[in-house]
């Protein structure tokens, strides 16, 4: 007799996730393992963190710090206005139409960054752009005059806001709308003004929404490379765009410090993305 | 207030937004001097090098989604179906595109297919098409898997299948013809959003080196005045499209469904 009861006990259920373990084994864990390992080899093939020291030339740093601060910035302008909009659309009083249209056009502008949105942005703001003129003639206000530069830090930021923004959006909506109206009507019946309402009420239960959809937008800025290279042509020097030139032609001239570059990204994002994590199942605690 | 405030909200994002808009919109229309007209967008579509590098792109977005829909669909199922316990798990997998960046899974593609390793996808041009296919799958997996988990949350799993299997179906005839309806605008949302990722696509394109889209974007960007703009509003138009069709495929779900 065979041992059916081996046969039966083996895991024959898994051999219906194969094709997809094996598609995420090549194309995504595989891959990523090999550049995180290739950070931590020297050229002998031994294990090393040498690599991870040579990170600290001013040139990385820099890059580093650029990207780092570039995405903090439009994280938090896109938090602030993305969350303004979305109080103004649910509780605001504002006519029922006015929220389908502002999730459908939050669903397009967020799906819309990249190059499209970085040649959007010079059509606007670029020396011969729509507003640029707009200002010039109307105003009598030359913004390049007064010093303005598209590829600068502020100069992106403003491209990143335009995706940031309709995330927050789409992000942020579904937790106000978790606010019960009971709460609000306990707090004053309570005696509450809406300024202690919101202070001592709503904010502390839309808070970990608010710092994990925030991690969330930092995390989504710092990893993206498309915009920024249209828009500067690889000249500003972020840490995904020092990534890039180094996959094209290995700049840096250690293939290994391109490998460590790649591993403090995945760090960077990976710590963004846990605090969103964990935000977001605090935030689960009192909005189901 | 609370009104004005909202109305002031709602204006600051009207003017944000529509500003560059309406800003590229004016911009793609001045090609001819003193006067608007369409001579960027002619110019565009009359440039061979478009013609061929966004049909590549729509080839490409397609095949991702086919590729796409016959990874995740069998496996949401069957996970949903076999293997509920490891949800989390195949949760924590589709997730992972969106915390390690693009570049750095192009990077490791460079890596590990390279024409000296054991797999060298790199060294055809085929083998590189088969290769950024999958990568564009890997970066809409976590929208495709979403979609499709929560579509098949709707409907009664067990049943349905243990219906067809009673009348003699099998696993290829209960997904193909039970199933994949049942759950068929989730998949077409799942496809639609798929192919707005796809189609401007630049990083793996252009670490891969393939004549795709965003490439030709970018090349546009560097060396034309006018066109870049109009691309942007196609580009503006076919992402919207793409939303609308997801909205319009939610909304026809609805009415179809059966009251219980």
């Amino acid at each position: 007799m065979r041992s059916s009861r081996l046969w039966r006990a083996l895991p024959w259920n898994g051999l219906g996730i194969l094709p997809f373990l094996l598609f995420a084994l090549l194309f995504l864990l595989l891959p990523t393992a090999n550049i995180v390992a290739g950070a931590f080899v020297d050229d002998a093939g031994g294990f090393t963190l040498q690599n991870i020291f040579n990170l600290a030339t001013p040139e990385i740093i820099n890059a580093f710090w650029l990207s780092i601060r570039l995405s903090f910035t439009s994280a938090l302008i896109g938090c602030a206005l993305g969350f303004a909009i979305a109080l103004a659309v649910v509780l605001g009083g504002l006519p029922r139409w006015l929220r389908g249209i502002v999730m459908t056009f939050s669903g397009v502008t967020s799906n819309f960054a990249g190059v499209p949105l970085a040649f959007a942005y010079v059509a606007t703001l670029g020396r011969v752009g729509f507003v640029t003129l707009l200002l010039r003639d109307w105003f009598g206000v030359n913004i390049y005059a007064l010093g303005f530069n598209m590829i600068s830090f502020w100069g992106l930021v403003a491209a990143y806001v335009f995706f940031q923004i309709p995330l927050m959006v789409l992000i942020i909506t579904p937790a106000i709308d978790g606010l019960k109206r009971e709460w609000r009507e306990a707090a004053e019946v309570l005696g509450a003004t809406g300024g202690q309402y919101w202070r001592m009420v709503a904010l502390p239960v839309l808070g970990p929404s608010l710092l994990g959809t925030l991690a969330l937008l930092f995390a989504n800025a710092f990893g993206a490379v498309a915009t920024a290279i249209a828009l500067t042509g690889s000249l500003l020097s972020i840490a995904p765009i020092l990534l890039f030139n180094q996959i094209r032609g290995d700049v840096l001239q250690d293939p290994h410090l391109g490998y460590a570059l790649a591993f403090g990204m995945i760090v960077i994002t990976g710590i963004s993305n846990g605090v969103y994590v964990v935000m977001r199942t605090r935030a689960e605690r009192w909005i189901k | 207030m609370k009104r004005i405030l909202s109305w002031a909200a709602i204006a600051v994002g009207v003017v944000y937004f529509f500003l560059p808009l309406v800003g590229m919109l004016e911009f793609s229309l001045k090609m001819r001097r003193g006067e608007y007209s369409l001579d960027a967008y002619r110019s565009v579509m009359g440039d061979p090098q478009f013609q061929a590098t966004f049909g590549y792109s729509v080839l490409m977005a397609c095949l991702t989604i086919v590729f796409g829909v016959l990874v995740v669909v069998p496996t949401v199922f069957w996970v949903r179906l076999k293997l509920p316990r490891l949800r989390p798990f195949m949760e924590f997998i589709t997730l992972l595109p969106l915390v390690i960046p693009p570049i750095v899974i192009v990077f490791g593609y460079i890596r590990l297919f390279n024409t000296s390793s054991w797999l060298p996808l790199t060294g055809s041009a085929l083998g590189t098409d088969f290769l950024l296919m999958c990568g564009y799958a890997v970066l809409a997996l976590p929208y495709m898997y979403r979609a499709v988990d929560t579509g098949l949350a709707a409907i009664d799993l067990r049943t349905l299948t243990e219906a067809a299997q009673s009348l003699g179906a099998g696993w290829i005839t209960v997904l193909a013809r039970v199933i994949l309806p049942n759950v068929l605008v989730a998949v077409l949302s799942g496809a639609f959003l798929t192919f707005a990722i796809v189609i401007g696509e630049y990083v793996f394109a252009a670490l891969l080196d393939r004549p795709a889209f965003g490439p030709y974007l970018v090349w546009a960007g560097g060396n034309k005045a006018y066109e870049p703009a109009a691309l942007a509003v196609m580009t503006f138009a076919l992402t919207w499209a793409c939303m609308m069709l997801i909205q319009l495929a939610t909304k026809f779900s609805k009415h179809t469904r059966m009251p219980h």
